[in-house]
């Protein structure tokens, strides 16, 4: 077994820009759930609207990679509107299948031949990295060391998604500390208390909304950047699986989702090295196909456990826990 | 009626003459706070409230009594926005009250508490009390992100908050969460919150429910301090002793209707009153009945008590039932 | 549309998208790379720089000799494709062209069954450009528009049913605990697998073995009772997390069936059976009357053991008011217990009904329609059982009717608009009851 080689492929992970993407969409459900207690779960549908808008945003209109940016990040601002006109001053868990269920709508508009001019349905998006890639300061060359050597390509979209990141992040930071994240706070535990204090409940839960769809479309600007727009990525698994790093983080904390990316995707990075080496070796009687499903089947019971046993994730105060019983 | 154990310490000074012409359900006051007109809501089949006229007096007390049921807190539900009404429309200060959401009935120097008390355990009581302020900026999403534009506005609310709290008795705790306080502190806790914003009225839900004994002291005498600081005072109770000690005018529902009015000891004798109220158990005491005043239970209480159980069981049934 | 307008439809024998309809598939690579096919012996306009191309597949096999055409900006050229299904014909300006299969050149009973025989295309960034054909079993007849109707409006009715056996399940356990069970569709999947396990790996005669498959299934919601959800309702813990153990369930499960069965799609004896004329312009295989018959008489002892026998009713009173209920000596853990062991095995008998339906199993059936069944649920009224079937049946009904309007691939997005609008129009659904402020 090639341990160093797995390590090195493993710690690579840690600044991936699927790791960086994740972290930023977990950073913006941490806004949704853990400080506004909303039960987004169509966290897909905002990184796929961040993806598209910015693929054709250029591809189909020849924009600067900048304004794609832009063109996702507009989108995912009325999609939040049109889904918390509705829902917002509904059940929480109505608000919960309404998101799933809205994603899902968009994962099949972007799948539908029907649009296939813009989406290229089902094959998705790609070949629209020239722009972006024009505008990277970065001298050509090999830079970094040991598991993290990448070309000026590479680097320029870690770097621009850890700005990305960074912004986010000091927003959560300022937002939270603030009168105006302690009315969320406030809203979370009980609406109509807050209500009843003179707090127009309503927008404040929208602007929450908003503010954690537009980090979406920004993690799925970052998704795409390196590789390509895909309609099959953005299915509900996806947004489980953000919600399983959230959780694990810990959901009303600052720092814990960007951590909770990190170990997550570490995790599955040395699951996905390991499990198959063991099944090579004979160590484990699986086939390699079973060997890579195994870590998706880890990820579903730790999910479980989490909340059971942690729901206030690795960082969070139990008593600032999240769920309102 | 039995004997007497509330607090003698305090001595309210009633308000008096705040009715014009006769006293009957829907009388006219001097100086209306609240005018309510042909409010009715409706769930199902069931009419919970149906108010033809209602004014509430400003600067005193007022009490909302009624047996379980009889469409008290739906009124308050209303009164604040909290829930719409099938018909009807009432002013508030002179404005006109009709769709007027929650939030905006409390900016507008109206604010409630609740029968269940919401204070928020995972806010410090500080944090609690500062969210009751009024116009923080820092409540707005852009400037928030800007300490400038609101830390002086925050260490005002401070020096008002812990003020308050000195009155209340809770200063001591202000950076514990407000879950780490007892059910009667949480009560006097949401009072206060309630009071950082200035109101003109302040709307009580059962404000004793819950609260221990030693504790009511304190609470009569914070609800009769409101009045001398010129602020109105509606509140929900059970508790006839204690309506009769702080309330300057009483007003009684049942079936959702208003069936009397009137200062409290008139009320109490009004046999409209007795009948829909205290029903055949006039000579019970009722702070006895509902565990709030400690006293002997004779078996006349005891099985009022059940009755009460029992209607208070059907009710809740056939209000779930509207869910 | 006037019904009694004469429409060039093809009557598909099996209307669903994933029924032994497989696309003509183009991979990406191949789009990528055409340059690298011009060894293609049937190349037509190999001169130009742009090219159109294919690949002509057919349940998985390449089908040889259909002619495709292309024409537009005054050229006009065809090829058939080769021993490989492939095709590939040259244009010569990055324009719009109407590329067109022969259907008559297809081989009997396959025809193209999505998106028409004819379809426009255009270049990308690149050029080259693939352009993919839907084929599926069915005969090239003409079908009135009413016909077409009729006959997606029973399918629909069937589908409907299926779905209410699902959604019966999410609907009682909702209304007797509060949650909303996400892993109700690896209920539905371990059905289909059970049954396939009893009949293919025991050899079992199918009959038993999907009988066997149902009472499998109960057993499996008593165990998520007894093993998960029972200790989690003594620990208290809040209705938001349980959902959320029950998506982490789901999620779990659903890899452990990929992990045991794989990605491919499996079927059950008997599935995908000729289908023969009722009456009208409806025609069934016998799996879908047989389908039917079991849905109806199933949904109709839960309709009675809802209303008739004591537990029963003793189920709808915990849904109408679990303290009340227990107060007065339900035994509300028992109910809970059976709620969910019948959840299970109606859960588990859809997936069957499905894994016929559509025909095929496989490890995220469950999943595909587990947004349906939301909806169904939703619409119906959430926690109210009757609702449930309503709701099914209006949403089976829309999906497959839908599919006359919108293309195939988009035809669930129906359901789930509907599940948004009710929710904004009327939150408590058909049959719930208004909710009550305060």
């Amino acid at each position: 077994m090639d341990i160093l080689g797995m390590l090195s492929n493993t710690a690579s992970w840690i600044i991936s820009p699927t790791t960086i993407a994740y972290a930023i969409a977990a950073v913006g459900l941490s806004v949704h759930f853990g400080y506004a207690g909303l039960l987004n779960f169509g966290m897909a549908g905002f990184m796929a609207l961040g993806a598209y808008g910015y693929a054709i945003s250029i591809l189909s209109f020849g924009w600067p990679w900048w304004a794609g940016i832009l063109v996702g990040a507009g989108a995912s601002v009325i999609f939040a509107v049109l889904l918390g006109i509705p829902t917002l001053r509904l059940r929480a868990d109505y608000l919960a299948i309404v998101t799933i269920a809205a994603a899902e709508i968009l994962r099949l508009l972007f799948t539908t031949m029907l649009f296939d001019e813009w989406t290229n349905s089902a094959d998705g998006l790609g070949g629209y990295h020239d722009s972006f890639r024009a505008a990277n300061p970065i001298p050509p060359g090999e830079y970094g060391f040991g598991p993290w050597m990448y070309n000026e390509k590479d680097w320029w979209v870690r770097i621009f998604g850890f700005v990305l990141l960074a912004i986010a992040v000091l927003i959560v930071w300022s937002l939270m500390r603030s009168p105006w994240g302690r009315v969320l706070r406030g809203i979370r535990e009980d609406e109509d208390a807050v209500r009843a204090l003179g707090k127009n409940v309503f927008a404040y839960k929208m602007q929450a909304l908003i503010i954690g769809g537009v980090f979406g479309a920004m993690a799925g600007v970052v998704f795409a950047l390196p590789s390509a727009v895909v309609p099959g990525s953005y299915v509900t698994s996806l947004t489980f699986f953000i919600w399983t790093i959230v959780l694990l983080g810990g959901a009303a904390t600052v720092f814990g989702p960007v951590v909770g990316s990190v170990i997550f995707w570490v995790i599955m990075a040395a699951l996905d090295n390991i499990i198959p080496a063991l099944a090579d070796a004979g160590i484990l009687p699986i086939t390699n196909i079973q060997a890579g499903v195994l870590r998706y089947i880890f990820v579903g019971v730790a999910l479980m456990l989490i909340v059971i046993y942690r729901p206030q994730g690795i960082f969070g105060n139990k008593k600032e826990l999240t769920f309102v019983k | 009626m039995s004997s007497n154990p509330l607090p003698t310490g305090v001595t309210p000074v009633k308000s008096t003459g705040l009715h014009v012409g006769e006293i009957a359900p829907g009388v006219k006051k001097v100086d209306p706070i609240i005018i309510a007109d042909g409010v009715t809501r409706k769930f199902g089949g069931l009419t919970a409230v149906n108010v033809e006229h209602l004014e509430i007096p400003r600067n005193a007390i007022t009490a909302l009594i009624g047996p379980n049921g009889a469409g008290k807190t739906t009124l308050f539900n209303l009164l604040t926005g909290f829930d719409k009404p099938d018909t009807g429309s009432w002013t508030f200060d002179g404005k006109n009250m009709k769709g007027v959401a929650a939030y905006q009935a409390a900016k507008l120097g109206q604010v409630r508490t609740f029968q269940l008390t919401k204070a928020l355990g995972l806010l410090t009581v500080m944090e609690n009390m500062k969210l009751g302020a009024k116009n923080q900026v820092g409540e707005r999403i852009f400037p928030s992100l800007f300490p400038g534009f609101w830390r002086k506005q925050e260490a005002t609310n401070e020096v008002k908050a812990l003020d308050l709290l000195k009155k209340f008795k809770l200063d001591t705790k202000q950076t514990d969460f407000a879950a780490s306080l007892s059910g009667g502190q949480r009560k006097l806790l949401e009072m206060a919150r309630a009071l950082m914003s200035d109101p003109k009225l302040v709307m009580l839900d059962e404000p004793m429910a819950g609260v221990n004994p030693a504790l009511t002291q304190s609470l009569l005498e914070h609800i009769l301090n409101l009045k001398q600081e010129g602020m109105t005072v509606l509140f929900v109770e059970h508790d006839m002793h204690m309506v009769r000690h702080i309330a300057d005018w009483v007003v009684v529902m049942a079936m959702g209707e208003v069936v009397a009015e009137g200062p409290p000891d008139e009320v109490m004798r009004n046999q409209k009153v007795i009948d829909a109220y205290l029903g055949s158990h006039q000579d019970v005491d009722l702070g006895v009945v509902t565990g709030r005043v400690k006293g002997k239970m004779d078996p006349e209480a005891k099985k009022m008590a059940e009755e009460v159980e029992h209607l208070d069981q059907a009710i809740n049934a056939s209000e779930k039932g509207d869910n | 549309m006037p019904t009694a307008q004469i429409q060039t439809a093809r009557k598909t024998l099996s209307p669903r998208v994933a029924v032994g309809l497989l696309l003509t598939f183009v991979s990406l690579a191949f789009a990528l790379f055409g340059g690298m096919s011009s060894a293609h012996a049937d190349e037509v306009g190999a001169e130009y720089e742009y090219a159109f191309s294919g690949n002509v597949q057919y349940q998985d096999k390449p089908v040889e000799g259909v002619k495709i055409s292309v024409s537009g900006n005054g050229y006009d050229a065809e090829t058939v494709t080769d021993a490989e299904g492939k095709w590939k014909i040259g244009v010569p300006e990055k324009e719009k062209y109407t590329i067109t299969m022969d259907e008559s050149t297809l081989p009997d009973g396959v025809i193209v069954a999505e998106g028409g025989s004819s379809v426009e295309a255009e270049f990308g960034l690149s050029g080259k450009k693939s352009v993919n054909f839907f084929l599926g079993q069915g005969e090239r007849v003409v079908v009135s528009f009413s016909d077409q109707l009729i006959a997606r409006f029973f399918d629909g009715i069937n589908f409907g049913l299926m779905l209410a056996l699902a959604a019966i399940g999410v609907s009682l356990v909702f209304g007797t605990t509060g949650l909303s069970n996400f892993a109700q569709a690896e209920m539905v999947t371990f059905g289909a697998l059970a049954g396939l396990f009893f009949s293919t790996v025991l050899q079992l005669p199918i009959l038993l073995a999907l009988l066997l498959a149902v009472v499998a299934s109960g057993a499996f919601g008593w165990s998520l009772d007894a093993g998960i959800w029972k200790p989690l309702r003594k620990k208290g813990i809040g209705l938001v997390q349980m959902m959320i153990v029950s998506i982490g369930l789901s999620l779990a499960l659903r890899y452990v069936f990929l992990f045991f069965v794989g990605g491919s799609t499996l079927q059950l004896e008997g599935a995908g059976d000729a289908k023969f004329q009722i009456f009208g312009p409806i025609s069934l295989a016998m799996s879908d009357i047989i389908s039917m018959v079991i849905s109806i008489v199933v949904l109709a002892g839960v309709g009675f053991w809802l209303l008739r026998t004591r537990i029963g009713k003793a189920t709808r009173a915990i849904s109408d008011n679990a303290s009340l209920a227990s107060s007065s000596g339900i035994d509300v853990d028992g109910v809970i217990r059976i709620v969910w062991i019948l959840s299970g095995a109606l859960a588990g008998l859809a997936g069957i009904l499905w894994a016929y339906f559509r025909p095929g199993i496989k490890w995220d059936m469950g999943g595909q329609i587990l947004l349906l069944i939301f909806a169904a649920v939703t619409l119906g009224g959430l926690g109210t059982a009757f609702g449930a079937l309503v709701g099914s049946i209006i949403i089976g009904v829309m999906v497959e009717v839908s599919s006359l309007f919108i293309p195939a691939d988009i035809k669930y997005i129906g359901a789930l608009l509907v599940l948004i609008l009710v929710l904004l129009v009327r939150p408590q659904g058909i049959l719930g009851r208004k909710e009550r402020i305060g």
